[in-house]
């Protein structure tokens, strides 16, 4: 490997890496909370549709992220109503949630199918040199400056606050937690708004920042992957951030040898992130070693 | 569980009942949406109850939509009853119409009454091993069904895309590619002048078998108790593991058996975009039959009426199949909103 290939690599995979770390926060925040959601592909979608199609309308594309977040938002507090406040089926309003995404994404983005936009612009420290080295693996959009930080607030919020503590207790028993004096549907909603900021977030990242374009089902599958990372990262938000650079960097090998004209079909390159992601899951189930929140998939109906 | 006839017509039309609710407000939420996107949903309706009760060859494209739907539908429910959510029929669709394939170019000589019996099984293994992978990881413990079945439809495109992309390309499709055409004897027979195929009679036959497995043998009685309280049934000696790996393999096979008539009697070749997604739609199938064999039926009915809804906002307003989902989806949030509602196994 020469080392343009391996600074290729690096940079997309920070690139491809911050839309999962947005989405992993997202899931990992709700099942902090006891919810499983599978619906965040759906999300991602949604997010990525409604920020495409917000930036070609007003030619913003900070527009476009603020409209996909709460887009995301909207959609992710119907997913938290089914289970929340009626207390369905994760599972079930989780797939529910993906069908939804996958059918209003497609009736969004109808209109920009082809359609070319501005993207998310690149902030590059000043006295670098334009096309070198350091440029290439330092100047990315400010969604991806953004990622880390947000990754350990969202660790702080966690395990440094009050609010962190009561989320975490919801997660593990909605019942103690109910008798302690907490009000864990409450604190469920607000889990899953924030998830669905972070979820559209994400979405708009692989459209305004990756793709440039919209296109049908274009996350492919990252709402399922960010899934699988949220249990990679051990449920904690550090480990996340490896994980994003990770997977990131799988999708980077890839593109990076398709670019540089590898000959490998790009349908066996495309597999590489599902099957990675299928291996760490397979060594992770090996060691065992799983702190999933207690009371993950259950629903609190009350105490009436 | 035993109903009576009275007791389980009463659940049957409360069921109805709730359900018809849910389609009509979730049709009024969708054409609220097609309005506010400046199309007419109204039109749309009216074109789609005219295209599919409005003639026989109508009703008959209803059917041969049913056919992957059930198919699918039933490698949900099979699952399910032992406790495994199984979400990867579409992935297993895709592979089963693959090695189906592979089958029909490699033995493209032998005759019909051979060679359609050999895609067949070849179409349900090649879904059966394919759902093996995730069964076999759940019963090992290493990494939950839902989520490994969910990658893996990415994946099994994906290994089409690369063989009507490399091997299997056909020469004279340039712009599309796909395998080349099966000989004749390679397809599934069709009925009436119509599109509807025997893949209808397999699909029947499948839902049959399973009601029978289900409700009338020894393997039924132990896969309710493992979905019953898996602890119980392992303490009663049935074999948990065995029966993990067997279910999963035979509902992939299920599954596998709508691609082989996919690429038999629909496509009459191996091409990219086998499924608009029939193997998640099997899922809302299956889940909101409650997994049960007659509401398997008739919900693969109503979720074909539905998607047709898809074709005619596809054809005549300019809108992708996808946005049919929306539709589904509305119902299903409906349903799930609907108080005390137990989990569908």
């Amino acid at each position: 490997m020469n080392t343009a290939l391996v600074i290729g690599v690096l940079a997309t995979s920070i690139m491809s890496g911050a839309s999962l770390l947005y989405a992993t926060l997202g899931e990992m925040i709700g099942e902090r909370a006891g919810i499983v959601n599978l619906g965040l592909e759906g999300i991602m979608l949604i997010g990525a549709s409604t920020g495409f199609a917000a930036t070609a309308l007003t030619a913003n594309p900070y527009v476009g992220v603020v409209a996909a977040a709460a887009a995301g938002a909207a959609a992710n507090l119907i997913f938290a109503y089914l289970v929340v406040g009626r207390s369905a089926n994760q599972l079930a309003a989780g797939l529910s949630l993906m069908f939804f995404g996958f059918g209003l994404s497609a009736l969004l983005g109808r209109p920009f199918v082809g359609a070319l936009t501005h993207s998310l612009p690149r902030l590059t420290l000043s006295g670098l040199e334009p096309n070198g080295t350091a440029a290439r693996l330092l100047s990315h959009d400010i969604l991806v400056y953004l990622a880390l930080p947000v990754a350990l607030l969202i660790w702080w919020l966690l395990f440094r606050t009050r609010w962190g503590l009561q989320l975490r207790a919801v997660g593990e028993d909605p019942a103690v937690a109910f008798a302690a004096g907490l009000k864990p549907n409450v604190l469920r909603y607000q889990a899953l708004t924030i998830a669905g900021v972070l979820g559209g977030i994400g979405g708009a990242h692989v459209s305004v920042a990756l793709a440039l374009t919209w296109v049908e089902g274009m996350t492919a599958g990252r709402g399922f992957i960010a899934i699988a990372l949220v249990i990679f990262a051990k449920w904690n938000p550090l480990w996340a951030v490896a994980g994003a650079l990770l997977f990131g960097g799988a999708e980077g090998l890839q593109l990076q040898l398709q670019a540089a004209g590898a000959d490998v079909s790009p349908f066996i390159m495309n597999m590489l992130p599902y099957l990675l992601t299928l291996l760490v899951l397979v060594l992770w189930g090996w060691s065992r070693q799983l702190a999933a929140p207690a009371a993950l998939g259950r629903s609190f109906v009350g105490v009436e | 569980m035993r109903h009576d006839g009275a007791t389980l017509w009463r659940l049957a039309s409360a069921q109805a009942k709730a359900f018809a609710l849910a389609a009509v407000i979730a049709l009024a939420v969708f054409a609220m949406l097609l309005s506010v996107a400046g199309k007419d949903p109204l039109r749309a309706y009216v074109d789609t109850l005219v295209y599919v009760f409005g003639n026989a060859y109508g009703f008959s494209e209803l059917l041969v939509r049913m056919v992957p739907l059930l198919l699918t539908a039933v490698a949900v429910a099979l699952p399910a009853r032992i406790g495994l959510i199984n979400v990867g029929g579409e992935g297993q669709l895709y592979m089963g119409a693959w090695l189906t394939t592979a089958g029909a170019l490699a033995f493209a000589e032998w005759p019909a009454f051979v060679l359609l019996p050999t895609l067949t099984l070849l179409g349900f293994v090649g879904g059966g091993l394919w759902a093996l992978i995730p069964g076999a990881l759940r019963a090992l413990r290493l990494v939950n069904e839902t989520i490994s079945t969910l990658l893996l439809n990415y994946v099994a495109p994906l290994i089409v895309g690369y063989f009507i992309f490399g091997p299997w390309r056909s020469p004279e499709s340039s712009a599309y590619p796909q395998s080349p055409a099966f000989v004749e004897a390679a397809q599934l027979p069709t009925f009436f002048h119509s599109r509807v195929h025997a893949g209808l009679l397999y699909a029947l036959a499948c839902l049959v078998l399973y009601w029978f497995v289900m409700t009338r043998t020894r393997f039924g009685l132990e896969m309710r108790a493992i979905g019953g309280n898996p602890e119980a049934a392992r303490r009663l000696g049935v074999p948990i593991f065995s029966y993990m790996l067997a279910v999963m393999f035979v509902a992939g096979g299920v599954a596998g058996l709508a691609g082989m008539a996919e690429v038999t009697a629909i496509q009459g070749r191996l091409v990219s975009e086998l499924s608009p997604g029939y193997g998640f739609i099997g899922f809302l199938v299956s889940w909101l039959a409650r997994t049960g064999a007659g509401g398997i039926l008739t919900m693969s009915f109503l979720f074909a009426v539905i998607s047709s809804v898809g074709d005619i906002l596809q054809i005549t307003q300019g809108l992708p199949f996808a946005v049919v989902n929306i539709l589904m989806a509305v119902i299903l949030f409906i349903v799930l909103a609907q108080p005390a509602r137990s989990v569908g196994r």
